[in-house]
C-alpha cells in the first residue's frame, strides 16, 4: 500500500500535465491530495512498514513526516481550487504539474532509507518548488526565485558531500560504505570520529539551507515574500518539514557514533542564532509576506534548538514540527487572501483587514497568536515543552536565551499583524473584486482547528507516533 | 592510484584555475566542458575491470558533464546576445590568489583526514576539495548568471571526484546525474526569463528585494 503514496501523486503529475483543460486541474489536485490523505492514514493506522526493501521503508519519524505532509497538502489543495480559479487569466498545468511531483518527491523523503534516496528526492523537491515560486512571473518572483535557485543548489550539493563523506566514513570503519540508515545507527560505534564530524558540519549547512537556518536563510524572505500564499505554505510546513527530516536523520546517525555532544552543541547555536536573526528583522517589518518568512527561520530555530538540548526536548520538537507546518498554513493562506483583496503587502497599503475580509483576516490573527505560543493553541504546548526541556537539563542561558527572543518576537509580529488586521480600510477604487468564497476560507479553518485541537487533546495515536519517532533519536 | 588518474587530477586543477582566470564566458564553458570530459575518463583508471557498469557510468558523465550542459550554456550564451566578458565582482589576480590558497589548503586539509592507505597516496581528495572551494569562488565573485551556473558546476565536479572514491558503492550516480541535469536545465530556463525581462544576465540587476 505504502508504494501507492509516491504512485499516484506522480500518476497524478503526469495527468496534470496531459489534462488539457485549466478549469479542471485544481480539481485533479484536490482528488490526488485526498487519495493520498486517505492512503496516508491507512498506511499509518495498519503500521505498514512500506515496500518490502530495505531501501523504501517507513519507520516512526517518516510516519509522522508523511502525516504531516499529506494533511498540509490536503488542505492547500482545497484552497488552490479557489485561488487558481481567482487567477484563471494564468494558464496553470505547470504549477499543478509541479504541486503534484512535489507531493510524490516530499513522500519519497517520508520514505527513503538510504542517504542518497533521500538527497535525489531533496534535490527534487527543491525543483519543483522552484517552478511553484515563479508562478507570478514578473521581475520580482524572477528574482526570488533565481536567488532560490542558486542558494537552495549549492546547500543541496554540499549535502551530497556531506554524504559522501559519511559513506567514505562507513567504508573506513565497517568495511562497506553502507548509506542505509539503520546500519549506520546500529554500527555507529565504528565509524570514525573525524568523517563523522565533517559530514554533519556540511549535512547541516546542506539541509540547514533548505530549512533555512540562519545565516544561511537569505532565499527565504524573497521566496516567501513572491511566492503565492499557497507555495509558501507547502514551503514553510512542507520542504521545511522535509529537510528537518533529513537533519534528524544525520542527527541519529552522529549521535549513534559517538558525536551527539558535539552535534548538539551545533544545533544549540544555530537554533538560537535563527530565532535572534528572525527577532531582528520581525521588528518594525513592513513586509507582512515577508514578516512571516522571518517567522518561519524563527520557528526552524525552535526545532533544531529542541533537538539540540536532547532528552525531552526532541519529543517537543517533534511536537512543534506537526505544530508549525499546521499554523504555517493557518497564517500563509490567510496571508495570502489579504494579499489578493488589497493588491499590496506592504502595510502603508494594507490597513483594516477585518473590516475588509473579517473570516480571513481573523484567521490571520488567530494564526499569530497561535505562532508566537499563545494557549489554547497547539505551539504553546511544544514551546513550553522546549522551554521546560532546557530548564530540565540545566541550561538556563539557552532557557534564559530563549524567553527573552519569544518576547522580541511576539512584539515585533504583533505590531505588524495589529496594523494589517486594526483600523480603517483604504478606499478600493476598482470595487471590491475578491469575495471570500468558502473553498478560500474553509481549508484555513480547518487547517485551525487542527492546531487548537493539537493544543487541547493530542489523539493517542497521535502521541503515541511522536514517542515512537522521539525513541528514534533517542529522546523519551 | 595509477598515476594516469593522478596526473588527470591536476589537469583538472589547472582547468580550475583557467575557467577562474579567464575573461571569456565562452573560454569558461569550454573549461567546464574539459572538465567534464576529465571527469568521464577519470572511473576508467580507477576501476580496472571493464564491467557494464563502468561503460555506462563513463558515457553518462561524459555526455552529460562534458557535452550536454555545456552544449545548452553555450545555446543560451548564443539566444542572450550579452558581451562575452565576465565581469566579476573580484579582480582576476585576486582570485587566482585566493583559488592557489585553497589548493593548498586543500593539500594540507586532505592530509590530517583518516584516509585508507591507497586513498592517501593519490590525489583524489586534495583535488576534490580544491575543485569545491574554486567553483565555489566562481560562484560568489562573478555578476553573470552564466558564471555563477559555471561556478555551480564546477562545485559539483569537485563533489563528483570524492564520489568517485567510492565508486564501488555509487548505486544511484545516474540519479545524480539526472538530478544535476534536470537543474541546469531549470537554470537555463530561468536564465532565459531573466534576459528577457532585464535585457541583461547580470545580476545586479536582481536587486529589488532587500530589506
Amino acid at each position: 500500500m505504502a508504494s501507492y503514496l509516491i504512485i499516484v501523486p506522480l500518476a497524478g503529475t503526469l495527468a496534470a500535465f496531459l489534462l488539457p483543460w485549466d478549469r479542471l486541474r485544481p480539481w485533479l489536485v484536490a482528488a490526488v491530495a485526498a487519495t493520498h490523505l486517505v492512503l496516508a492514514a491507512m498506511t499509518i493506522a495498519s503500521g505498514d512498514a512500506g515496500l518490502d526493501s530495505e531501501w523504501l521503508r517507513f519507520d516512526a519519524l517518516g510516519r509522522l513526516v508523511l502525516l504531516i505532509i499529506s494533511t498540509l497538502f490536503c488542505i492547500c489543495a482545497l484552497y488552490c481550487i479557489g485561488y487558481l480559479r481567482l487567477r484563471a487569466e494564468r494558464p496553470n498545468r505547470v504549477f499543478c504539474t509541479a504541486l503534484l511531483f512535489f507531493l510524490g518527491m516530499t513522500s519519497l523523503v517520508a520514505l527513503a532509507q538510504h542517504l542518497t534516496i533521500l538527497w535525489v528526492a531533496m534535490e527534487a523537491t527543491t525543483l519543483a518548488t522552484a517552478v511553484l515560486l515563479y508562478f507570478n512571473q514578473n521581475r520580482r518572483s524572477l528574482e526570488a526565485t533565481w536567488k532560490y535557485l542558486m542558494i537552495g543548489s549549492v546547500g543541496i550539493a554540499l549535502a551530497l558531500l556531506g554524504t559522501l563523506f559519511l559513506a567514505y566514513g562507513a567504508r573506513l570503519g565497517i568495511g562497506e560504505p553502507t548509506l542505509l540508515f539503520p546500519d549506520l545507527v546500529r554500527r555507529g560505534a565504528q565509524l570514525p570520529a573525524p568523517w563523522v564530524r565533517t559530514a554533519f558540519v556540511f549535512l547541516l549547512v546542506g539541509y540547514g539551507t533548505k530549512m533555512g537556518l540562519a545565516p544561511l536563510h537569505t532565499w527565504k524572505p524573497d521566496a516567501y515574500g513572491e511566492a503565492p500564499g499557497v507555495v509558501g505554505a507547502l514551503l514553510a510546513g512542507g520542504m521545511t518539514t522535509c529537510a528537518f527530516l533529513a537533519l534528524l536523520r544525520v542527527y541519529g546517525i552522529a549521535a549513534a557514533a559517538g558525536q551527539g555532544v558535539f552535534a548538539r552543541g551545533l544545533l544549540v547555536v544555530f537554533g538560537l542564532l535563527s530565532m535572534a536573526t528572525a527577532a531582528a528583522f520581525m521588528v518594525g517589518q513592513r513586509d507582512f509576506k515577508r514578516l512571516l518568512a522571518y517567522s518561519s527561520v524563527e520557528h526552524m530555530g525552535i526545532l533544531v534548538l529542541g533537538i539540540g538540548i536532547g532528552g525531552a526536548g526532541i519529543f517537543a520538537a517533534l511536537l512543534h514540527t506537526v505544530n508549525n507546518a499546521l499554523t504555517k498554513g493557518v497564517l500563509f493562506l490567510a496571508a495570502g487572501n489579504i494579499h489578493r483583496a488589497f493588491k499590496s503587502k506592504r502595510l502603508e497599503d494594507v490597513t483594516g483587514a477585518l473590516r475588509r475580509l473579517p473570516v480571513s483576516a481573523g484567521l490571520f490573527l488567530a494564526g499569530f497568536f497561535a505562532i508566537t505560543g499563545s494557549p489554547p493553541f497547539g505551539p504553546f504546548v511544544s514551546e513550553l515543552s522546549v522551554l521546560t526541556a532546557a530548564m530540565d537539563h540545566r541550561r538556563y542561558i539557552v532557557a534564559a536565551l530563549y524567553l527573552i527572543l519569544l518576547a522580541v518576537i511576539f512584539i515585533g509580529m504583533g505590531s505588524t499583524v495589529l496594523a494589517v488586521v486594526q483600523g480603517v480600510p483604504p478606499e478600493d477604487p476598482e470595487g471590491r473584486t475578491f469575495r471570500e468564497s468558502p473553498f478560500k476560507t474553509l481549508p484555513i479553518i480547518a487547517s485551525l482547528a487542527l492546531v487548537v485541537m493539537m493544543g487541547v487533546w493530542i489523539p493517542e495515536w497521535i502521541s503515541t507516533l511522536l514517542h515512537d519517532a522521539a525513541r528514534l533519536l533517542g529522546g523519551s | 592510484m595509477p598515476p594516469i588518474a593522478d596526473s588527470i587530477l591536476i589537469l583538472l586543477l589547472l582547468t580550475n584555475f583557467f575557467i577562474l582566470g579567464t575573461a571569456n564566458l565562452r573560454s569558461a564553458i569550454h573549461g567546464v566542458a574539459l572538465q567534464g570530459l576529465l571527469l568521464g575518463v577519470l572511473p576508467l583508471f580507477v576501476e580496472s575491470h571493464p564491467t557494464l557498469r563502468l561503460v555506462a557510468l563513463v558515457v553518462a558523465t561524459a555526455a552529460i558533464k562534458g557535452v550536454l550542459i555545456p552544449t545548452l550554456l553555450m545555446k543560451a550564451l548564443r539566444d542572450v546576445h550579452i558581451r562575452h566578458e565576465v565581469e566579476p565582482y573580484l579582480g582576476f589576480i585576486a582570485t587566482l590568489f585566493l583559488c592557489a590558497i585553497g589548493t593548498a589548503l586543500a593539500l594540507l586539509f586532505a592530509d590530517r583526514l583518516p584516509l585508507s592507505a591507497i586513498d592517501r597516496t593519490g590525489l583524489f581528495v586534495p583535488a576534490s576539495l580544491a575543485t569545491l572551494f574554486s567553483g565555489f569562488l566562481g560562484l560568489t565573485t562573478r555578476r553573470k548568471a552564466i558564471s555563477q551556473v559555471t561556478g555551480y558546476l564546477v562545485l559539483e565536479n569537485g563533489i563528483y571526484v570524492f564520489g568517485l572514491l567510492l565508486y564501488q558503492s555509487m548505486v544511484v550516480e545516474v540519479g545524480v546525474l539526472l538530478d544535476l541535469f534536470v537543474g541546469i536545465f531549470v537554470m537555463g530556463i530561468v536564465l532565459n526569463h531573466i534576459q528577457r525581462e532585464f535585457s541583461s544576465l547580470d545580476t545586479e540587476r536582481l536587486s529589488r528585494l532587500r530589506e
